[in-house]
């Protein structure tokens, strides 16, 4: 008797459980969504508002692929769960009976209580919703400013920068980044940043925003007043514990689960950013909120929906993004700040930057970082789990090599001169 | 979205700068005196007026061009996808529009062309010691696209060696081995021959017409016969072998070419779909199959005297000229650039890329390889691609690129954010290599008996290609 398998989330977590439910079962499937009817990359948001793509190439399968897998999607927002007679509840009065259910409820963007934060013209990005509604807020305005200096917040500049509006970047930090990235490489997206024209303005918090009903100027903690019509706060996110909270399940900051991705309530799953792991869960990082952890949750917590109970375990470290026109990989362990036991390598020409860092005594290298720079993630992760020497690292480092043809090898020059 | 490509000619919510509108008002005191020469009835000198149309193209290019440079390098398509003449806009068809007329006055009427021929009569006197005919025009705006947006590629891909050296090439391949030396050939009195193209593309050169002709015509005749035979039947298979079919597509081909460069604009407007993949591998291999049997019945025509079906083979060599030729490569194959992308004639209607394609597929080093599970599965590769294939659907499960279209243009590595594909010459050992997102091992169970017995294992899922099955289990 095939069971009812239910997910709330079509984002990358939910997506990868269902493909691989359907892989290894003959279970239903149904996805839950509010957000698209149809599974889109959400990394891609912003080459939307760009102007590089429209949400049709955004969608990474076509759209017949689910009828013909039978993954039955449908739109709607989930507002409570009865874990007892076990039914989800949708915003449209229609109940959703469920065998197993999975929270992939994804993540919301954070606000901190600053004054004038619910102002028209004031929002974050994070989903398809939030674009529509950038796309409305950005219309004919003649300056931008962007708050928090992550990922988001960089992206969010490059797209402003993209239609021509100007932008003030707002960075709490001494250097862009500086909490993740050595100080070089801060230092390139600095520079990056600056020559694209956005103002960057480092050291600097938002303390205000300030207008009737609509934003008209922040206020910085360097008591500058800056006037714009739009504010876009990218102060990172927060797992999205909305469902799980209304409907009795543990969770702290995340839906709190064990490796197994189980809740607190039987036959409920929570998985990708919306989890965290608890206190016997795996490693440092409790909750993970990138696309590549998303999708391994996916792929682990469909083998255990399927009735093969599977523990997630995190593989050698990885993560890329690009900052404009910058590329960033890095593998492995690549501090922020310099540890006494590792020893780090940099390699720098220009715009391209290679770092190996190994450890001080054994040598075994740990970990890369590369910008403007490809290296090919199965080497470096064989390299890194094998422990394999630096100097040997050094020696074949042309075997990791992902550049394209005839790309320059200026760095990887210098890396084999040591 | 609200942001619609729309009736705009360029990118909405812009103001042109002063450099811009400069920049434009040269291209339109170009348009307008190339208006002139089409319709002036020769009432104006057509030398002058053509030649100042040139310049007011050239120099209007030019300061468009410049602009770029202002920006900094880097994968830049910012409002592709907003602009009227790049996103199927009012802008798109118009272009569309002309392009095709210009083939259909080019093919059918070139008496309406008259006054164009005649201003390029001057320089057709001086490489190729004739007046100019229509070819010729043709043969002169079809190097110019070349060069003059080739010219935008190498500003636009300025940081991309491999980009800037396969423009290059194209440039160089058409403006010598397509224009300039087929012209100095005439004017040598040697037979007007095209070093750059070779049969099934250049479908006449194995046939026994081009064979007569130029073992009975005046001096190198044998020469080139011996060129056709050694590209055609040795270079082509060993090329490919080694380098993929980009060697010619996306390197020497002159369609490739203008493709390449006057086509880059429209390179997203391929149809990525299954089914557009499903019919291009009819159409482009029946096509193969037409002008191999067109081939084989003009030389079986040929050694029985006329006794094979009469004159059968003569109206199929016809029909293949007419529909192949002209319609397909020419108004279809460019004039349908701003509607259908850069490359519709050669993904689904040139047998040189279905020759190409089978060995590329079935006999080659290429392949693109993708980076572990770095893909994000953005889409901008598939986006990217001229000619429709889906990167992305292999890139996102971790499985090298093996496809019988693929021109090697390097767009898709060259626009991915994250830096997971290349292309690459390598072993044919584990080409085709199956789905292996990285972490693949950690995550895969070894499912015991017991278990595969209580749950029946599903069919993979049906991703749409008849390649690999997902062997994740």
């Amino acid at each position: 008797m095939a069971r009812h398998i239910v997910i709330i989330g079509n984002g990358i977590t939910g997506i990868t459980a269902a493909r691989f439910i359907r892989k290894l079962s003959d279970d239903r499937v149904t996805v839950v969504s509010s957000e698209t009817d149809h599974f889109y990359a959400r990394t891609a948001l912003m080459y939307i508002y760009m102007g590089h793509m429209r949400y049709q190439e955004t969608k990474p399968y076509e759209d017949h692929f689910w009828s013909r897998n039978r993954i039955n999607l449908v739109r709607g927002y989930a507002t409570q769960i009865d874990p007892g007679q076990k039914v989800v509840r949708i915003a449209d009065g229609n109940d959703i009976a469920y065998d197993a259910l999975l929270l992939a409820t994804g993540s919301q963007s954070n606000k901190f209580g600053w004054p004038g934060q619910d102002l028209l013209g004031v929002q974050g990005l994070y989903g398809m919703q939030d674009l529509t509604l950038m796309e409305r807020n950005t219309r004919n305005i003649a300056h931008a400013v962007v708050v928090g200096g992550g990922l988001i917040g960089i992206e969010m500049a490059e797209m402003l920068h993209a239609r021509q509006i100007p932008v003030t970047f707002l960075v709490r930090e001494n250097s862009y980044m500086d909490y993740l990235l050595p100080k070089e490489e801060s230092a390139l997206i600095n520079r990056e940043i600056a020559e694209h024209g956005i103002d960057l303005r480092l050291n600097t918090e938002l303390k205000s925003i300030r207008g009737r009903k609509t934003a008209e100027a922040v206020e910085t903690s360097q008591n500058e007043r800056i006037e714009c019509q739009f504010v876009g706060l990218t102060a990172g996110v927060h797992p999205n514990i909305d469902l799980a909270k209304a409907s009795g399940i543990d969770t702290n900051r995340g839906i709190v689960v064990n490796e197994f991705f189980e809740t607190s309530l039987p036959d409920i799953y929570a998985a990708g950013d919306c989890a965290e792991f608890n206190a016997d869960g795996i490693g440092s990082r409790r909750i993970e909120q990138l696309w590549y952890t998303g999708r391994a949750h996916g792929k682990v917590v469909a083998k255990t929906l399927c009735g093969h109970r599977t523990p997630y375990q995190k593989g050698v470290f990885f993560n890329s993004a690009k900052f404009f026109t910058m590329e960033y990989q890095t593998y492995g362990d690549v501090p922020a700040q310099s540890e006494p036991h590792i020893r780090s390598r940099l390699f720098q020409s220009g715009r391209k930057l290679l770092r190996i860092n190994s450890d001080r005594e054994s040598g075994r290298v740990l970990g890369f970082n590369a910008m403007g720079v490809r290296l090919r993630q199965d080497q470096c992760e064989a390299w890194i789990r094998s422990g394999t020497s630096i100097k040997n690292v050094l020696a074949s480092l042309g075997k990791a090599r992902f550049d394209a043809e005839f790309y320059s090898n200026a760095v990887y020059r210098q890396a084999a001169a040591v | 979205m609200e942001h619609q490509a729309s009736l705009q000619l360029t990118s909405s919510g812009a103001d042109y700068s002063a450099h811009q509108k400069i920049g434009l008002a040269f291209i339109g005191v170009g348009l307008l005196a190339l208006l002139i020469t089409f319709l002036g009835e020769g009432a104006l000198n057509p030398t002058v007026t053509l030649a100042l149309s040139l310049a007011g193209l050239l120099t209007g290019s030019g300061i468009l061009f410049a602009r770029m440079l202002h920006q900094p390098a880097g994968v830049n398509n910012n409002g592709v996808w907003f602009s009227g003449a790049t996103a199927r806009g009012m802008a798109g068809w118009i272009l569309g529009i002309v392009f095709t007329g210009f083939y259909i006055l080019l093919y059918w009427t070139p008496s309406n062309l008259e006054q164009l021929i005649r201003g390029t009569d001057a320089l057709s006197y001086a490489i190729r010691g004739s007046a100019a005919d229509q070819w010729f025009l043709y043969g002169l705006f079809y190097t110019l696209a070349v060069l003059v947006m080739g010219i935008r590629m190498l500003i636009k891909y300025r940081d991309n060696r491999y980009q800037i050296l396969r423009t290059i090439s194209v440039m160089f391949f058409q403006l010598g081995l397509a224009f300039l030396i087929p012209n100095l050939m005439v004017l040598l009195n040697q037979p007007e021959f095209y070093f750059s193209y070779f049969w099934p593309l250049k479908y006449d050169y194995l046939w026994p017409s081009t064979f007569s002709s130029l073992t009975q015509g005046p001096g190198l005749g044998i020469f080139l016969l011996f060129w056709t035979a050694v590209m055609t039947v040795i270079a082509t298979p060993v090329l490919t072998y080694f380098f993929g079919k980009r060697w010619y597509c996306s390197w020497v081909c002159g369609c490739g070419g203008l493709a390449e460069t006057a086509g880059d604009p429209f390179r997203h407007l391929s149809d990525k779909s299954a089914r557009a993949w499903k019919i291009e591998r009819w159409m482009v291999h029946s096509v193969l199959v037409f002008v191999i049997v067109t081939t084989l019945m003009l030389w079986g025509n040929q050694w029985m005297g006329g006794g094979l079906l009469g004159g059968m083979s003569q109206e199929f060599s016809r029909w293949y000229g007419f529909f192949i030729g002209l319609i397909f490569a020419g108004v279809i194959g460019v004039g349908f650039y701003p509607v259908m992308g850069s490359r519709v004639w050669c993904r689904f209607g040139c047998p040189m890329a279905a020759v190409l394609g089978l060995l590329q597929k079935y006999f080659s080093r290429f392949r693109i390889t993708t980076n572990g599970g770095q893909c994000i599965s953005c889409g901008n590769c598939s986006t990217y691609c001229e000619m429709g294939i889906d990167v992305r659907w292999y890139a996102q499960r971790g499985q090298n690129i093996v496809r019988a279209s693929c021109v090697g243009c390097g767009m898709c590595a060259t626009v991915c954010p994250r830096g997971v594909l290349r292309l690459e010459n390598g072993p044919l050992e584990a080409r085709y290599n199956g789905p292996v997102l990285i972490h693949h091992d950690d995550m895969s169970v070894q499912l015991d008996e017991t278990w595969k017995q209580s749950r029946p294992l599903m069919p993979p899922v049906q991703e749409d290609l008849p390649i690999l099955t997902d062997d994740d289990l």
